[in-house]
């Protein structure tokens, strides 16, 4: 089936057409231009939510002082430079929602996902060209609503990144949840109509776009990671946006979804009958998944970049699969130990906790095969080689401590605490946010023609990797002590003063690691303008991307596409002169394909 | 003034970083421009993933040698050592994969990092192994699953009993209020549109018709007699709460429109809870915190802060608005004869009502 479609679109690639500046950088429909599209609104997102949290972590170090920076970039809402107690809380939702949604899933999946899915399967282009162009600009105008949202009157959306309501259906419970959390909820809807078209066209191209020979057992871990996370988004992304939708008709047309029996500013509200441990559920049924449409493509970038740079096959292809295949399963059955303490009947938590421990078993057979595909291996210590390391390290440091989070027993004492913050930020945040880094060091060439300046890549991942620690460790150590998160400031608890000295040593790491993503944007940059020009296959790779012609043509490959003879980790294999074999060198006489 | 001066100090550090990087790069372009890791960057890079380890080892050490102290305070509830002992079991089973796992990957970053014209070892598959390293965390794991659902049970499961106490926790943006069942151990009905009743002086909406109400008694201080268990029944006036008081490892959260119930039995009165040693070194470490912040304080001409007294808390942990980081509830804890005389001294609804 695949080499049907194939064929018609080869055919119809003989004729070049002629290209204007619009339809070749802005709306483009070839998919290695929308990747770097999303890669660059994606870093430009990053920079903000990063930028906030280097705002807020300043406030909690050294709470209610005067900051010059405050009142520069937060002006009237900074009375004098001290931050105001909304304004805080802004912050961490706009961060929260801004990392998560629009870093992490469109700059990450988006940009990874249009890159490779068609270069490495063997594909012209994605499936839908024009969907795909949609899909980016949807994203670009959510993003802009998203920004928009910073500069309304009242402040943006500030109830937390997951908008419980009623604090975010009603305008009277804080400055935020008027406008701003209009816009933050039409912003969110644009997002997941760019999220669904861009998750459909994957699936669609990975199932009938495959190249001959491509059978789904040969292809690279990556792709098999960015089809299940577009999967996970086609079933649960809905369900954000009916909650959202839901949201928006119990705050602006007075229906009762999510709300009831309410007394606000000495007025008795009308709302009758609704739940927001309803709204609960729909969110965390998005939620959880999304947790895993975050990390399941930093994982396939890291098993596709530690293969190679191991100069070794990725240890347990099948079960690297199988367990892709089990956590996007479980993940769609785990939303409720978010909610154990939500008023939900206790034993429904009894289930949550019993199906998300299971999601330890498949998370520990890829931290074991990473390990093992390390051992024995000929290290090519790259920045992106060292960035996939660290993820490794970051998922199981942050991984362990999810076992104390879904048992419902141990999570009453640290539910909401700092000590939450820390095992998600670890496992999901900083994990995924080192696959983004590890894609962008190991697919610049591919990207841009040019190599990043590996010496700054080298000082860009120390500085960052020596920090996350820093502000991540201690940080369980005051959740542990029962700090809830969200507080504008501990000091209305003397019982907490100990931990100021905690929140000093964290604030200042953040620091660090926020400037050493200047070397990393610095490096992007220039590399991009004066980077060294690249050879074919610099990292001397098996996947199909690198026979691909360095300029980027439209429809990929000229003349035929490759056939594909092998899979994709024949790395260092006997009987071979090199120590890689690409997937389109045919077997040798007698040369027998490993059976996986 | 010492947060101006860290500032400038971190900037000037990341300028330096910056320069340094710089500076290594104008001096490596002359000499090997290839941006492909060779053997000398695989050494540096290998040496410092072994560093690497030792740092995170040192980063735990160092961290429960300086802070290990703030670590779960005092449990002073029944279940509490229930739920300690969970804690602990998880954390050392925790740390032991933590230890090894962390220690192979940076080893083996560290011993196989590469060199040119070394190969590596083609071994893709061994099911031996895999099979070896998925049976043990389903071991493992089935354990922990077991002990914290039998846990999570006994902690949940909340009997009707005479001899319980029945208190409402009740929430609004930003304060705590308590409303006891009195002598018939039944609270009587409550909504908010009860609340403008009585001039608006009907603090947690009390329907004056029902009869269990009129014996009911709403404070603003939770008092709670120690080895008695007390049921709790959430609710919350306007937006999501929750009540969370960490030192008897309890919480939950407030939600309008609906109850909600925890339970527990207090084991320590705060009196004896300030008696313990843990306690009092924790007391002496804050005050002389508090002690510092005071020179500096009063240096500037304002005022002093007060000592540190131990008590219990109570503490909203949901998200609720501009003051959630400062809503509040003290809970006194206390022998059941003060307990009832302080019980004796408060007014009923039917008082309030007169």
């Amino acid at each position: 089936m695949s080499t049907v479609a194939a064929q018609v679109h080869e055919e119809d690639h003989g004729h070049h057409h002629k290209e204007t500046f619009m339809t070749k950088y802005v709306f483009s429909q070839d998919h290695k231009m929308i990747s770097k599209q999303y890669l660059i609104t994606g870093l430009f997102m990053g920079i903000i939510g990063i930028a906030m949290s280097l705002l807020f972590r300043l406030q909690l170090a050294w709470p209610e002082q005067s900051f010059g920076v405050f009142e520069v970039l937060l002006g009237k809402w900074a009375p004098d430079g001290v931050m105001d107690p909304n304004v805080y809380l802004a912050l961490v939702t706009i961060h929260g929602t801004i990392m998560v949604f629009f870093v992490l899933t469109a700059g990450l999946s988006g940009t990874f996902s249009n890159l490779l899915i068609p270069l490495q399967i063997g594909a012209r282009d994605m499936a839908s060209g024009l969907l795909n162009m949609i899909s980016y600009w949807l994203f670009f105008v959510s993003s802009v609503v998203m920004v928009m949202s910073l500069f309304v009157e009242a402040g943006p959306a500030a109830a937390g990144w997951t908008i419980y309501p009623p604090l975010s259906a009603l305008p009277q419970a804080q400055p935020g949840s008027g406008l701003g959390m209009t816009l933050w909820l039409v912003s969110m809807a644009i997002f997941i109509a760019s999220s669904l078209l861009g998750s459909l066209n994957y699936i669609v191209t990975v199932l009938n776009l495959r190249t001959k020979g491509m059978t789904m057992t040969r292809l690279p871990l990556t792709i098999w990671a960015f089809f299940v996370t577009a999967i996970i988004g086609v079933v649960s992304f809905p369900v954000l946006l009916s909650a959202a939708l839901l949201l928006i008709m119990d705050r602006s047309f007075g229906t009762s979804f999510f709300l009831s029996d309410i007394f606000i500013q000495g007025e008795v509200l009308h709302y009758q009958g609704g739940s927001p441990v309803l709204y609960e559920h729909l969110f965390w049924f998005l939620g959880h998944p999304e947790v895993y449409i975050v990390l399941l493509p930093a994982l396939g970038i890291t098993s596709e970049i530690i293969a190679t740079n191991a100069r070794k096959p990725i240890f347990g292809y099948r079960a690297m699969v199988a367990s892709i295949l089990a956590i996007a399963f479980l993940s769609t059955i785990v939303w409720g130990h978010h909610m154990f303490i939500s008023g939900m009947n206790p034993f429904l938590g009894s289930v949550f906790t019993f199906t998300t421990l299971l999601i330890a078993i498949p998370s520990a057979v890829k931290a074991f095969n990473y390990i093992t595909t390390l051992w024995k291996g000929n290290l090519q210590l790259n920045p992106a080689m060292l960035f996939s390391i660290g993820l490794v390290s970051t998922f199981i440091s942050g991984g362990l401590t999810g076992i104390i989070l879904g048992d419902s027993t141990l999570d009453i004492n640290v539910h909401d605490t700092y000590f939450v913050v820390a095992h998600f930020h670890l496992v999901m945040g900083i994990s995924a946010l080192y696959g983004l880094f590890a894609g962008v060091y190991h697919w610049f060439p591919k990207m841009f023609g040019r190599m990043m300046n590996k010496n700054l890549g080298y000082v860009h991942f120390w500085v960052t990797a020596v920090s996350a620690y820093g502000v991540f460790f201690p940080m369980h150590f005051i959740g542990m002590a029962g700090l809830p998160r969200r507080y504008y400031t501990n000091t209305a608890f003397p019982y907490f003063d100990d931990l100021a000295d905690i929140n000093v040593v964290i604030t200042v790491f953040a620091l660090i690691a926020g400037a050493a993503q200047l070397v990393f944007l610095y490096n992007f940059i220039h590399s991009m303008f004066y980077g060294k020009a690249t050879e074919q296959n610099p990292w001397s790779s098996n996947t199909l991307e690198w026979t691909a012609p360095i300029k980027h043509i439209h429809g990929n490959w000229e003349g035929e596409i490759p056939h594909v003879h092998r899979w994709a980790y024949d790395y260092s294999k006997p009987g071979h002169e090199e120590d890689f074999v690409p997937q389109n060198v045919p077997l040798k006489k007698g040369e027998e394909e490993l059976q996986h | 003034m010492t947060y101006l001066l860290i500032i400038t100090v971190l900037i000037l550090v990341a300028i330096s970083i910056w320069q340094i990087s710089k500076i290594f790069e104008l001096s490596q372009a002359k000499r090997d421009d290839s941006q492909i890791a060779n053997d000398n960057d695989n050494k540096w890079n290998g040496n410092l993933m072994f560093a690497f380890l030792l740092f995170i080892y040192g980063i735990t050490l160092f961290s429960f040698w300086k802070w290990g102290d703030v670590l779960l305070p005092e449990a002073a509830s029944e279940h509490g050592s229930e739920y300690d002992n969970l804690m602990w079991i998880s954390f050392a089973i925790i740390f032991f994969v933590q230890t090894i796992t962390q220690a192979l990957l940076h080893y083996f970053a560290y011993k196989y990092r590469g060199k040119k014209g070394q190969k590596a070892l083609f071994y893709a598959d061994n099911d031996r192994l895999e099979a070896i390293w998925t049976i043990i965390p389903v071991i493992t794991l089935a354990g922990l699953i077991l002990y914290g659902l039998y846990t999570w049970t006994d902690i949940m499961t909340i009997e009707e009993n005479e001899d319980a106490l029945v208190v409402e926790l009740y929430a609004q943006q930003f304060n705590w209020k308590a409303r006891y069942a009195g002598d018939d151990g039944v609270l009587g009905d409550a909504n908010v549109r009860f609340l403008q009743d009585f001039d608006g002086r009907n603090l947690v909406g009390i329907d004056a018709t029902d009869p269990n109400g009129l014996d009911d008694v709403v404070v603003q201080e939770l008092h709670l007699p120690a080895g008695r268990e007390v049921i709790f029944k959430m609710r919350s006036q306007d937006v999501l709460h929750s009540a969370y008081m960490p030192f008897f490892r309890a919480q939950m959260n407030c939600v309008p429109g609906m109850i909600t119930e925890f339970a527990f039995t207090p084991t320590t009165t705060t009196a004896d809870m300030r008696m313990k040693p843990d306690v009092i070194a924790k007391v002496k470490k804050i005050n002389k915190i508090r002690a510092e912040k005071s020179k500096e304080l009063m240096a500037n001409g304002e005022e002093a802060l007060e000592p540190y007294v131990f008590d219990y808390l109570l503490l909203c942990n949901k998200i609720c608005g501009a003051s959630h980081y400062n809503m509040q509830m003290k809970i006194v804890v206390e022998t059941p004869e003060q307990f009832e005389k302080w019980m004796a001294s408060q007014q009923t609804f039917a008082q309030f009502i007169q």
